[in-house]
């Protein structure tokens, strides 16, 4: 490890004094970052552990995170990785996330890099501190460091417990500012206390009660709510508008500015009522693609992809392969449909912009902000309180530029609350996509050629996780100017539609040669701990060996996914009168490395799961060209009690591992598992998602007929 | 129409002079400042609104306030009595019943709605009481396993307000 920015930039000592003004500072100066994402250089984490935390005069301590909380439950994670490190309790931490001004940079939350990435960066901040309190005590006690035990902030002499320190005292008996030189080891997972306990999570409380703030429960003095006009499909123009009517609604206000045309009022129901009142006409463009001719359209758009893996002789393997299958998967746009609507309140006073914002990008979003108000980006504060939910879809900040210009050109605080219709149009969806594969099997069961490709979602999830001597995997462009409408990230991006096409064809070919598709994927499967996880889910879930189709609806899946190991099994039934499919039950397990928190990573697991089964079996967005077609929850289904099997998540020890992603892995097996076991209990194999009843039907019935 | 309405909120009477037409959930978040009841979809499709008029779950964003004028609203701020939890509310702590939090004040008010009318329901009711309440994180299944532990200790201590 070293320092791979030079010098390091020091000590700031401008924050030195806003941090003393409000606490009791510990200033220590380390090593270089080393936990950046390489990509990514302008959010490099600081090497400054003040960063990081702050130990105040009544002992408690408050972290400071980039990350933002939408319901993955990094607050509590976060907490218990720096109480470890540093010596205390959970309880006496309080986070705070997502502010620009107080927490140290961060690319945003996202890439299941939370506990993976920032992670070992806090740990190491905590353990710095400790290091440094302990060097303290060891003058203030007059015993050797090595002589001293820290419980829950208090350093004590070991065998003389009277002898002892606080946190709290040390830290406040003198500002101190000293140079760590050393490295300081992180504590090993024989020695945790902390981590790897199902601490009860930080923001139950507030969020049973009501108290828990979300952007649009923020009040301002003079604030004003604005209501958009928005255009009725992507790529209108607006060729006429009056707004004399909206004019006339008592209290309300109309701005025009570079397109933006927005109703604003103090009341939400008034500023609807305004931009109702908006006469306005627009040119359509042509309809290019729809929900059905986009698949053709993406592989003809798709343009020269590029090379994920490749080794051996592909061509010559498809030539000789005695039975080659050939596999054609399609799956539509889906929306990440958070609960919370994209929010944003903006004030701007004394040359100062602070944005209150539901996003997964404060940082990024703070920049775009200043770059717009033609503000210094440090005079610009974003602040992210909880976010009601995210998958991705928050990461773009579209109505934080909203409320930001409206507040400066209005001179008041401004809400943008986006409605259920705005949230829908402007989503950044998760892409249509494609994939393309031919493979073959020799003889003994083993993969002899995996020839992939992809297009529209991206690469990730194409990776091989199995072994074969010949083999191709390509992905054509992913970008936005093959979609016609916005796309992004949406949870795992790209690696539901991938370990879907993926695992759908290793069941074919597990099927064509009559063997078991767990014993199938044991025999190929190159990583070990994947391995584990499939063998571990089959003991867990009972699954009855034998070549599909069995009649009984068992199906199994796996990928590895942001370095974590995940293997599924599902039950399912299938109703032919209705072709309703009822999945009764799913076993999930995952290596995910050291577990920071067993229940909260079982919480993303059931999640990522129960939210999998929406773009598995119903969810798909309906549009003609950039006339998006649904816009509410009554003809876009998302999972529903009803639909939920009984889910059983199982964690893998594996100690010797840092922590692995968790949010997004089991995810990405849902899709797989599902169609899986809906062959092994039809015998019809689903080359399209959703997996609709009236496609079960028609697919059903096609297959009786032949 | 603008006009004086009189109801119960919480437990406390009030009065309000305000237009009857008005989305009761706007009064709610707004006018009375109490913005645990959300916005999601504003057509009563997802449920995160929802609070209770008597002892009725209802979707405020498509309900006027003329609705209210003499009964009792309760919403989630309503639900802990003298700094105790309401069982449900632990119940959501205790099992992890909820991960973003948005669609918990909703969810809780359905289920303190259906364990009135029905103390002990079968696992099928607690689904059907709860299919129209959106929840896009996947509590779903712990949200089921807590009310289904308070309908059980209800069932030995009496059963929940």
């Amino acid at each position: 490890m070293s320092d791979d920015r030079g010098e390091g930039k020091g000590f700031d000592r401008r924050r030195f004094l806003q941090l003393a003004g409000g606490g009791v500072v510990v200033a220590l100066v380390g090593l270089g970052a080393r936990f950046a994402l390489k990509r990514d250089r302008e959010f490099d984490y600081p090497e400054d552990l003040n960063a990081y935390l702050r130990i105040g005069r009544d002992g408690r301590v408050t972290v400071f995170s980039g990350k933002i909380e939408m319901g993955q439950g990094v607050m509590t994670s976060l907490a218990q990785m720096l109480a470890e490190e540093l010596g205390v309790s959970v309880a006496s931490v309080d986070m705070v996330m997502g502010d620009t001004r107080e927490c140290p940079p961060d690319a945003g939350t996202f890439g299941s890099l939370t506990t993976r990435v920032f992670g070992p960066a806090l740990r190491e901040a905590g353990a710095k501190a400790r290091s440094a309190l302990l060097g303290l005590a060891a003058k203030r006690l007059g015993a050797p460091r090595t002589a001293l035990a820290v419980d829950d902030g208090v350093v004590s002499v070991r065998g003389a417990p009277s002898r002892r320190v606080t946190y709290a005292d040390l830290a406040g008996g003198a500002k101190i500012l000293r140079v760590v030189d050393r490295r300081v080891a992180l504590r090993a997972a024989k020695d945790f206390t902390v981590i790897g306990r199902s601490v009860a999570r930080l923001d139950g409380p507030a969020k049973v009660t009501g108290v828990a703030k979300y952007a649009g429960d923020l009040r301002l003095p003079g604030m004003l709510y604005a209501r958009l006009l928005r255009p009725p499909m992507h790529g209108a123009m607006l060729v006429r508008i009056d707004t004399a009517a909206a004019e006339r609604v008592p209290g309300a206000r109309i701005v025009q500015h570079q397109g933006l045309i927005a109703a604003l009022h103090a009341d939400p129901q008034g500023a609807e009522t305004a931009v109702q009142a908006i006469r306005s006409s627009w040119s359509e463009p042509a309809t290019t693609v729809d929900s059905e001719s986009i698949f053709d359209h993406l592989v003809a758009v798709g343009g020269e992809p590029n090379e994920i893996a490749k080794h051996g002789d592909v061509e010559a393997a498809r030539a000789r392969a005695p039975h080659l299958l050939k596999s054609v998967f399609h799956k539509g746009y889906v929306a990440h449909a958070p609960m919370e609507p994209h929010t944003a309140l903006a004030e701007i006073k004394d040359g100062r912009a602070t944005i209150w914002a539901s996003t997964q990008t404060p940082f990024p979003t703070r920049d775009r902000v200043a770059k717009m108000l033609g503000m210094r980006r440090d005079a610009v504060r974003v602040i992210t309180p909880f976010v009601g939910g995210g998958f991705g879809g928050k990461s773009a900040g579209q109505q934080v530029l909203e409320a930001a210009r409206l507040a400066q050109l209005t001179r008041r605080p401004v809400m943008v609350e986006w409605t259920r219709d705005e949230e829908f149009f402007y989503d950044t969806f998760d892409p249509a996509a494609v994939v393309e594969v031919a493979s073959a099997a020799d003889p003994s069961g083993r993969i002899a050629l995996w020839d992939y490709a992809v297009f529209g979602a991206g690469a990730r999830g194409a990776a091989p996780i199995y072994a074969s001597p010949n083999m191709r995997i390509v992905a054509a462009s992913s970008g936005p100017e093959i979609h016609p409408f916005a796309v992004g990230p949406w949870r795992a991006p790209g690696a539901n539609m991938n370990v879907w096409a993926r695992e759908s064809q290793i069941d074919r070919m597990a099927a064509a040669l009559g063997q078991d598709p767990l014993e199938f994927r044991l025999r190929n499967v190159a990583e070990p701990r994947l391995r584990r996880a499939l063998e571990a889910v089959g003991t867990a879930f009972g699954w009855q060996s034998g070549p599909a189709p069995s009649r009984r609806g068992q199906g199994i899946a796996c990928s590895i996914d942001a370095g974590t190991c995940v293997a599924t099994a599902a039950a399912v039934r299938v109703d032919a009168a209705t072709g309703r499919v009822t999945v009764d039950r799913i076993v999930c397990a995952q290596d995910m490395g050291i577990v920071v928190n067993p229940e909260g990573a079982k919480m993303q697991i059931e999640g990522g799961l129960t939210m999998g089964l929406g773009y598995t079996l119903a969810e798909e967005l309906h549009f003609r060209g950039g006339d998006i077609l649904d816009r509410n929850f009554g003809t876009y289904q998302i999972p529903r009690f009803s639909w939920v099997p009984r889910i059983e998540a199982i964690l893998l020890e594996n100690d010797a591992l840092a922590p692995q992603g968790g949010g997004e892995p089991a995810i990405t097996t849902t899709g797989a598992v599902i169609a899986n076991a809906v062959f092994d209990a039809t015998g019809v194999r689903f080359y399209r998602l959703p997996m609709t009843p009236v496609r079960v039907m028609d697919a059903l019935a096609k297959s009786a007929k032949t | 129409m603008m006009r004086v309405l009189t109801f119960r909120l919480n437990g406390v009477e009030r009065t309000l002079d305000i237009d009857d037409a008005r989305a009761l959930l706007y009064v709610l978040r707004d006018d009375l400042g109490l913005t645990g009841a959300k916005y999601g979809c504003g057509v009563g499709y997802c449920a995160a609104c929802t609070v209770l008029l008597d002892d009725v779950p209802i979707r405020a964003c498509v309900t006027p306030a003329a609705a209210i004028d003499g009964h009792a609203v309760t919403t989630v701020e309503g639900l802990a009595s003298g700094g105790v939890l309401h069982p449900l509310q632990q119940a959501f702590i205790d099992h992890g019943a909820f991960q973003c939090g948005y669609c918990t004040s909703g969810m809780l008010l359905g289920a303190v709605a259906l364990l009135r009318s029905n103390p002990h329901p079968t696992r099928e009711q607690v689904v059907q009481a709860l299919e129209g309440h959106l929840c896009r994180c996947g509590a779903h299944q712990r949200i089921l396993a807590a009310i289904e532990a308070v309908a059980a200790q209800g069932a030995a201590a009496g059963d929940v307000r």
